[in-house]
């Protein structure tokens, strides 16, 4: 990212600077920055595995690849796309956004948050080296066990596997600590929780899912751990150990992920649709506490995952009846959705475009979902296409459309530029028709009785047509996203200068330069609305309930007003995160690279530990002469 | 590879357009498809009391989320077409925030809805899981890496990959497993049940059509497992006695074709009965030349399938439990010889 966008200031921009000064930021914004740059480059890499699958199964019989490659292929394409493309381009924009939208300098613990995404990276490393030795992980993203255990898969893809994710894990609780922090103590003044952006609110309820899941998967993941490593039996049924006890705790944390995956984009849209229509979004409170319920409601269903485990009647009745209660508050959003369209002034920009697409193809999957949330349509539907459908329809036409409608919607905020109209519709269009062709026919397959997961296929049962036509659309889908990546990339070369605030938005993000400078806010802001930028530009309302004035809050100055210092750039996040993934990734080679990775891991959190936030050479930036 | 699809097939190319039309148009039609061509594997043309149960709260939920479906859609291109700026539309919409009793109507509508799909839903979850009637026919069934093992226990009789049963009476399978996790679904007879290691599962249907019907493990089970499939021949009581008697009736054993089979290290693994071969690691081979196909449905039981996979079952089946033995010709033209004797 060279020449500094053209801003009606001319700031520093925020991302010049030497390499060091990137593995050294901490700043919230350039750690956005690069979990987003890095889940844009696996979405390739998702994307191709996708693909070479598609490329197999086009035909009967296919022989592009052979079972075993396949088995790694749709095993490294589910853990890539969840944990490596849509978990950290939700965390992208957790990063750079919560604190503009609710008027912060930075997250609660910027070192952290550093530590997380260096975390992250190198765990998403690791799980790909597994390639190159030629042993990815070949038993699904789910890994059921036993079929994990070292018995029936004595490679070391698996440990690749669980290490990667056991370590990918920690990032994600460091910054669900983080961001739950950030959200509820960082607040502008004013800015109660209902004055709280939406996007913030669906952001801060994936912190606590991801609090509340993730220590479900590490207990099973050492679980594994200890039977690979240390013969222990937990999932060894030939030694009184039960393998089903993965799956409970495997969906205790695999369906809130669910809802880690899809609210961001939730919260997306709420943000999209309400600017793009010009109005408040319709019932927000509704839509608030829809999510919540959304949240907890997702603790409780998880063994609609396991309907032909064969738990008995009574838990298929509970699991059945509980997943059909989510629909409920789900509903409630998509009606809120469609009431803050209706008698709007609906401007169709390519964010629309995404955010409708989103809510269009999501209610596809969430009816989907109702089928199999009653048990007995799942025991046939499970396991089969029918189920990859719906869970493309929900991740790829919920979570991608959503995440997609926010790079186009901030990405003018973060780079400074804005995206290219029609190539962003184009994109928008074929990737819609792409989808759709990809993965409606999948819904006609499971009913035809296709399985799932199965690298070959007989002629002659009828599956020919629908194959062949998701492999098309998977084409097209690519040069969809293809589109969209070439108008990134347009974008950042040439792309038409941004204004601070491009499509007459009402949040607090609207109201700085783009990009905001390093310190994001000249004044922190005080907050009288839930709007408070759109009550500036069109004059102050009443609340509705509490029918006090609420104010609007005036777009920031180009200088700050006092002096504003900003923690320092670190080091020791990136050496903790390294020394925790060599310790981590070493048990699989020996005793000594564990103890290396571990004291490297000791030192460099000694050292953070004892190193002052603020010391000589932090950003410091004094109140230009004259603006006071 | 040898050619893979055991039986021939007479499917009628509308099926495809079938289950679309079956989908997109408004519940009726589901049925209808059923007067065309019956398809092998489809979840929807039910062949079994199960798989009519499933079929029923399936059309029930299809019928209202497809509703669902079109009124919700309607609405959300009817705003963004009717609602869309338009060159007079100046200044700010009105800033509705939002209308209670709205949400209100929308919280119990669909609550209303998933009223109607729990019903039958609770019903038929009891329903198809209670006690299976007296009369009826007890199997084991045993999921292997990547065959099936099927055992009457009250007749006698073990065999692989091919299950027969007698029509209007009710299948009671005992599900386990020998190694991983495995799931057993013919989609026309009924949903899928997992077989577990380590614990037991019951899955019981009555078939109501005579018929050859097809299944797959549906559970990843490691490397073969699109590999891992099996029939079920649901005939008529007589052709079923006939299945059992036949079955029951011990093979003329063919000394030389025998010796063979003893020599070449094949009863390392597999059971013939009323010979030394008792092992069972591999798929019981007393009445192999009955069975219509071999290594769970992937080659038809002809001398050259059978030929072709004992000369290198790996490369009919990846990752196979059953080693290359590097067998002479001669050696398998025997084996071939022997092996179909077996009836
Ligand atoms: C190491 C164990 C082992 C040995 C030795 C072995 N087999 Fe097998 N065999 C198996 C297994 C396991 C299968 C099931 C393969 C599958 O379908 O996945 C099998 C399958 C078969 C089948 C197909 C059965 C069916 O109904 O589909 C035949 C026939 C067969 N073996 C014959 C032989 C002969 C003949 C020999 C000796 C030359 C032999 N096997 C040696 C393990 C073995
Ligand atoms: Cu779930
Ligand atoms: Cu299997």
């Amino acid at each position: 990212m060279n020449a500094a966008p053209t801003d009606t200031v001319q700031h520093e921009s925020i991302y010049s600077g030497s390499i060091a000064s990137w593995l050294t930021t901490v700043d919230h914004k350039r750690i956005g920055v690069m979990y987003g740059a890095t889940a844009l480059l696996y979405f390739i890499v998702g994307g191709v595995e996708a693909l070479i699958i598609r490329l197999q199964l086009a035909a009967p019989e296919g022989a592009v690849v052979g079972a075993d490659a396949y088995n790694q292929l749709f095993t490294m394409h589910g853990t890539t796309m969840v944990f490596l493309v849509l978990m950290p381009l939700a965390a992208a924009m957790f990063n750079f956004l919560i604190p503009l939208m609710v008027g912060a300098r930075d997250v609660a613990f910027p070192r952290l948050n550093a530590f997380s995404f260096w975390t992250w990276f190198f765990g998403a490393i690791l799980l790909n080296l597994a390639f190159f030795v030629n042993q990815a992980p070949d038993a699904g993203w789910f890994g059921y066990a036993n079929l994990t255990s070292k018995q029936y898969n004595p490679g070391l893809g698996i440990d690749f596997w669980v290490l990667s994710l056991q370590i990918m894990g920690i990032a994600s609780i460091a910054s669900g600590v983080n961001f739950t922090v950030t959200a509820l103590n960082m607040r502008a003044p004013g800015m109660s929780l209902m004055r709280m952006p939406l996007f913030v609110w669906m952001a801060l309820i994936v912190q606590i899912l991801m609090l509340l899941a993730f220590p479900a998967i590490t207990v099973g993941l050492i679980f594994l751990l200890f039977d690979r490593f240390f013969d222990t039996n937990f999932y060894v049924a030939a030694a009184g150990g039960t393998p089903v006890l993965w799956q409970h705790l495997f969906w205790i944390f695999g369906h809130p992920e669910v809802y880690i995956l899809i609210l961001p984009s939730f919260g997306i849209v709420s943000e999209i649709l309400p600017t793009f229509s010009r109005k408040p979004l319709f019932g927000a409170p509704f839509v608030i506490f829809s999510g919540i319920l959304i949240g907890f409601l997702g603790f409780g269903v998880w063994s609609h995952h396991m309907f032909t485990t064969g738990l008995g009647p009574i838990a298929d009745t509970a699991f059945s009846l509980g997943t059909m209660l989510i629909a409920i508050p789900t509903g409630v959003k998509i009606f809120n959705w469609i009431g803050t369209l209706w008698g709007g002034h609906i401007v169709m920009r390519t964010p629309l475009y995404f955010a409708v697409g989103m809510v269009a193809l999501f209610i596809v999957g969430g009816l989907s979902g109702i089928m199999h949330a009653s048990a007995p349509i799942d025991l046939q539907q499970h396991d089969s296409y029918f189920v990859v459908a719906h869970l493309h329809y929900v991740f790829f036409g919920g979570t991608v459309f959503g995440l997609l409608a926010g790079v186009c919607y901030w990405w003018p905020k973060v780079t400074g530029r804005m995206l290219g109209e029609g190539l962003g519709k184009l994109s928008f269009w074929v990737m819609f028709l792409g989808m759709n062709l990809t993965f409606f026919p999948m819904h006609f397959l499971g009913l035809d009785g296709m399985a799932r997961r199965i690298y070959t296929y007989p002629a002659g049962a009828g599956w020919e047509q629908w194959n062949l036509m998701a492999t098309v659309g998977a084409f097209v889908l690519t040069l969809g996203v293809l589109l969209f990546y070439v108008n990134l990339v347009r974008s950042l070369r040439s792309g038409e200068a941004a204004t601070p605030d491009p499509w007459d938005g009402a949040t607090l993000e609207w109201s700085m330069s783009s990009p905001p400078p390093e310190y994001n806010f000249a004044v922190i802001p005080t907050v009288n609305s839930a709007r408070p930028l759109w009550l500036h530009k069109y004059g102050p309302t009443r609340d509705i309930s509490t029918h006090t004035r609420e104010d609007g809050t005036p777009p920031q100055p180009d200088h700050p007003v006092e002096r504003i210092e900003l923690p320092s750039p670190s080091h020791w996040p990136l050496v903790a995160a390294a020394g925790l993934t060599l310790a981590g990734g070493g048990t699989m080679v020996g005793l000594l690279p564990v103890l290396a990775g571990v004291a490297v891991l000791v030192v460099a959190v000694y050292w953070w530990a004892f190193q002052p936030l603020e010391r000589p050479g932090n950003p410091i930036f004094e109140p230009a002469r004259g603006t006071e | 590879m040898e050619p893979r699809s055991p039986q021939p097939r007479s499917i009628s190319s509308g099926r495809g357009l079938c289950s679309a039309v079956a989908l997109l148009v408004l519940g009726g039609s589901l049925a209808a498809c059923g007067l065309a061509d019956v398809p092998d594997w489809s979840t929807i043309q039910p062949a079994s009391d199960l798989s009519r149960s499933i079929q029923d709260v399936y059309k029930t939920v299809w019928f209202w989320t497809a509703g669902i479906f079109v009124v919700v859609e309607l609405l959300l291109v009817y705003a963004i077409i009717r609602y869309r700026r338009r060159p007079g539309d100046s200044g700010v919409p009105d800033q509705v925030h939002g209308f209670t009793a709205l949400e209100i109507a929308w919280t119990l509508v669909p609550a209303a809805i998933l009223f109607f799909i729990a019903i039958p839903t609770v019903r038929t979850i009891f329903e198809v899981q209670q006690k299976p009637p007296a009369d009826r026919i007890e199997i084991a069934v045993i999921g292997h890496q990547w065959w099936w093992e099927f055992e009457y226990p009250d007749l006698g009789i073990v065999t692989a990959n091919e299950l027969h049963l007698p029509v209007g009476r009710t299948a009671n399978l005992a599900l386990a497993s020998a190694d991983v996790i495995h799931s057993f679904w013919v989609p026309r007879l009924g949903g899928k049940r997992d077989l577990n290691p380590g614990s037991e599962n019951k899955l019981w249907f009555t078939p109501d059509s005579v018929g050859v019907f097809i299944g797959q493990c549906a559970e990843l089970c490691g490397t073969s497992h699109a590999n891992m499939r099996l029939k079920v021949f649901v005939e008529t009581a007589d052709s079923f006695d006939a299945w059992v008697e036949q079955q029951r009736r011990p093979a003329v054993q063919d000394s030389v074709g025998l010796q063979a089979f003893l020599s070449s290290g094949c009863a390392a693994c597999h059971a013939i009965a009323g010979t030394p071969a008792q092992a069972k690691i591999g798929p019981d081979l007393t009445k192999f030349g009955s069975r219509s196909t071999i290594a769970s449905g992937l080659l038809a039981n002809e001398p050259d399938q059978l030929a072709a996979w004992l000369r290198d079952p790996e490369s009919i089946k990846p990752g196979v439990r059953m080693p290359n033995l590097n067998l002479s010709e001669e050696r398998i033209a025997s084996l071939v010889a022997y092996l179909r004797s077996l009836r």
